[in-house]
C-alpha cells in the first residue's frame, strides 16, 4: 500500500510541477464555469417566467433537476478531451526517457506501479470534481438543493473517470509517445461515448450490447441519485479491465524491451 | 554473490547473449568488456530483474531473478546507461522517492538520503531541478540513486560514458571508495577504466564470453612474454651484445638511430627483475639510459585480438596506431604501458 502510495504521490507532484495540471484545470474552470452559468441564467429565467404563469403558489422548480444535473452532465463531455491529456504521459514518458528502468528494477510489484499511476492521475481528476463542488456549493448560499443526489453524482462522476483513466493509462504502456498514446485514449474514449448512439435506431442484440458498454449511459443513473447495481458493476469491471490490461502490457514490455 | 549460468537471451531471431555463464564473488569488482552490441546491457538486464532470459538462469546473492526477483532487487543497485533521472523533480525530492520505493523505512529516508549525497558529493545540487543538472552531476545523482538502499550488488552500465575527462577520473575514484562494501558489475568498452578499476575483467563479444581474468593475467597470458622500449646513448654493436648477455632476454632489434643514440626494442621471457637488470647493466657500462619502457600488449591489442575478425582487425590497426610508432620512446622509466583512450 505505501507503494502505492508513494508512486500516486509523485505521479500527482508532477502533475503540479509541470504545466499540465494548471492547464487541465484552468481549462476545465473556464468551460465548467460556463456549462454552470448558462444553466443557472436559464433556470433563472425559466423559473420567473413559471412563477409569473402559475402565480405565487406553483411550488419552487426543481435546482437538482434543472441546474446541478445539466451541468455535471456536460461535464462529462469535458473528460472527453481532458482525460487524454491526464493519462496520456503516465508510462509514455517514463518508456522514453528510460525511467521505466528503475521502477522495472525496483523492489516493486507490477501492480504497485499500475495503481499507483492510477490513483496518481485520478486525484488530480478529483481536483476537477473539486472545482465543480466549488461552482455549484454558490447555489448553497441562496437555495437549499438536496445534497445526497449530489454526492451520488460526484461519486457517479468518479467512478466513470476512474474508468477513463483506466483506459488511458493501458493505453499509454502501449507506445513511448506521447502524441500516439493521447490520440489513442482520445479515440477509445470518444468510441465508448457514442457507441450507444446505434440503439436509438434498432433494436437488436448488437446494439443493446453497444448500449451496455457505452460509457455515458451508465451515469444517467448516478447523476438522477440512484446507484444501480449495473452501472456500478460497469464502471469497478471498467477500472478492473483498464488495470489488467495494463499489468499484462507491462509484462510484456519486459519481454521486448 | 552474481552467478550466471548458460543465460541465453533471443530478441525474436537476434540473439543477444548466447549462453554465458560466469561469477562474481562477494567484494569484487568486475569489468564487463565488449563492443557496442555485444550484449553487456542485455546481460545487465538480465541481472537486474528488468529483462527475463530466454534460457539459463541468473541469482544474486543467492536468490533467483526469476523467482525471487523482489529478493534480488532489493539488493541491487542498479544505474542504466542512461541515469533514470525524473527532469521535473528535485534531486532531494528524487532521492527521497526511489527511497521510498527502494523499501527504506520512512523514518530512515533523510539520513540515507543525506548519506548518499555526501558519498557522490552531490550535497550542492539537493534542491536543483534534475533536468537543469550537467552531465557530470546527473551521472552521480544516477549513482547516488543506485547507492541509496545499500545494495550488495552494484551493477553500473557505462558509468563513465559521456563525462569529460576530470568528471570521469572522479566517477572512477567514486566506483573504487565503494570497492569492499559492495560486489560491483560495471560495463564499459573503454578499455583504460577496466585496467585502472577492476580487479577482474570478463570480455564479451556478440553475446559470447571470450576471456575472463584480471587484467594483468590476460595480458600476460596472451603474449607470455615482456617486451621493452631503451633509449640507450652508446656504440651500437657493443650496447646490442651487452643486452643479448642478459638471460631472459630473446631479441634484441635496432629501432631507431639518431643524434648517436639508439632505441632498442628487446624482447624477453616474463621476469620481474628484467628492467632493473638492462639498467644497471646500461649505466653500469658507463652508457646514457634516455628512456625505457614496458611495451606489454595493452588491454587495447587483447579486446582487438579477442573480439575482432581479420577485417575488423585489420581497420582497427589502422586507426589505432603502433603504440610504438606514435609514444615518444623516451618516456619515463616505469610507465605503463596503457595508451590514451579511443574516445
Amino acid at each position: 500500500m505505501r507503494n502505492i502510495w508513494t508512486i500516486a504521490m509523485r505521479e500527482f507532484k508532477v502533475y503540479f510541477t509541470s504545466p499540465i495540471a494548471y492547464i487541465v484545470l484552468a481549462m476545465f474552470a473556464v468551460v465548467f464555469g460556463y456549462f454552470f452559468t448558462a444553466g443557472l441564467a436559464f433556470f433563472m429565467d425559466y423559473s420567473a417566467s413559471v412563477q409569473a404563469q402559475g402565480g405565487a403558489g406553483a411550488p419552487p422548480l426543481n435546482v437538482n433537476q434543472f441546474v446541478i444535473e445539466p451541468s455535471l452532465g456536460n461535464m462529462s463531455i469535458v473528460l472527453l478531451f481532458l482525460m487524454p491529456m491526464i493519462t496520456m504521459r503516465l508510462f509514455a514518458e517514463e518508456q522514453r526517457s528510460g525511467t521505466i528502468e528503475l521502477l522495472l528494477t525496483s523492489p516493486l510489484q507490477d501492480y504497485h506501479i499500475i495503481c499507483g499511476k492510477w490513483l496518481g492521475a485520478l486525484l488530480l481528476y478529483a481536483c476537477l470534481l473539486l472545482v465543480a463542488v466549488l461552482n455549484i456549493s454558490v447555489l448553497f448560499l441562496y437555495t437549499t438543493p438536496d445534497w445526497k443526489p449530489l454526492l451520488v453524482s460526484l461519486l457517479g462522476l468518479l467512478l466513470m473517470g476512474g474508468s477513463m483513466i483506466a483506459i488511458g493509462t493501458f493505453l499509454s504502456t502501449l507506445t513511448r509517445n506521447q502524441i500516439v498514446a493521447g490520440a489513442l485514449t482520445f479515440g477509445v474514449l470518444l468510441l465508448l461515448w457514442v457507441l450507444n448512439w446505434i440503439s436509438s435506431y434498432e433494436t437488436s442484440t448488437f446494439s443493446r450490447l453497444c448500449e451496455y458498454l457505452a460509457i455515458s449511459p451508465h451515469f444517467e443513473q448516478f447523476s438522477k441519485g440512484v446507484i444501480e447495481l449495473k452501472d456500478l458493476l460497469y464502471y469497478i469491471s471498467a477500472i478492473s479491465l483498464g488495470l489488467f490490461l495494463s499489468k499484462r502490457s507491462l509484462e510484456a514490455l519486459r519481454w521486448k524491451a | 554473490m552474481i552467478q550466471v549460468e548458460g543465460v541465453t537471451k533471443r530478441y525474436g531471431p537476434k540473439t543477444a547473449v548466447s549462453n554465458i555463464s560466469f561469477e562474481v564473488e562477494r567484494g569484487e569488482i568486475v569489468g564487463f568488456l565488449g563492443p557496442n552490441g555485444a550484449g553487456k546491457t542485455t546481460t545487465m538486464r538480465i541481472l537486474t530483474g528488468f529483462l527475463p532470459p530466454t534460457q539459463g538462469t541468473a541469482s544474486v546473492a543467492g536468490f533467483d531473478v526469476g523467482k525471487s526477483p523482489i529478493e534480488v532487487k532489493r539488493r541491487i543497485g542498479y544505474l542504466p546507461e542512461a541515469p533514470p533521472l525524473y527532469p521535473e523533480m528535485e534531486v532531494g525530492d528524487y532521492l527521497r522517492f526511489v527511497a521510498a520505493i527502494k523499501r527504506i523505512p520512512n523514518k530512515e529516508i533523510a539520513r540515507r538520503v543525506d548519506a548518499v549525497l555526501e558519498r557522490t558529493a552531490t550535497g550542492a545540487v539537493r534542491d536543483l531541478l534534475v533536468g537543469k543538472l550537467s552531465k557530470g552531476y546527473r551521472q552521480r545523482v544516477g549513482l547516488a540513486q543506485a547507492l541509496i538502499h545499500s545494495p550488495e550488488v552494484l551493477v553500473l552500465d557505462e558509468p563513465t560514458s559521456g563525462l569529460d575527462p576530470k568528471q570521469i577520473i572522479e566517477v572512477r575514484g567514486l566506483i573504487r571508495s565503494l570497492a569492499g562494501e559492495h560486489t560491483i558489475l560495471l560495463s564499459t568498452h573503454i578499455l583504460p577504466e577496466v585496467a585502472g578499476t577492476c580487479g577482474r575483467v570478463i570480455i564479451i563479444n556478440e553475446g559470447r564470453i571470450e576471456a575472463s581474468d584480471t587484467p594483468e593475467n590476460l595480458t600476460a597470458q596472451l603474449q607470455g612474454a615482456d617486451s621493452l622500449l631503451l633509449d640507450i646513448d652508446g656504440p651500437a654493436e657493443q650496447v646490442r651484445e651487452r643486452l643479448e648477455l642478459d638471460l631472459a632476454v630473446r631479441k634484441v632489434v635496432e629501432q631507431e638511430a639518431r643524434n648517436g643514440r639508439t632505441v632498442w626494442r628487446v624482447e624477453a621471457d616474463k621476469d620481474e627483475n628484467l628492467t632493473r637488470r638492462l639498467a644497471e647493466a646500461v649505466v653500469t657500462s658507463g652508457w646514457g639510459l634516455y628512456g625505457m619502457r614496458s611495451l606489454g600488449l595493452s588491454l587495447e591489442d587483447i579486446f582487438l585480438k579477442l573480439t575482432s575478425d581479420e577485417s575488423a582487425a585489420a581497420q582497427a590497426e589502422e586507426e589505432i596506431p603502433e603504440p610504438v610508432a606514435e609514444s615518444d620512446p623516451t618516456a619515463d622509466e616505469g610507465s605503463e604501458s596503457g595508451e590514451g583512450e579511443d574516445e
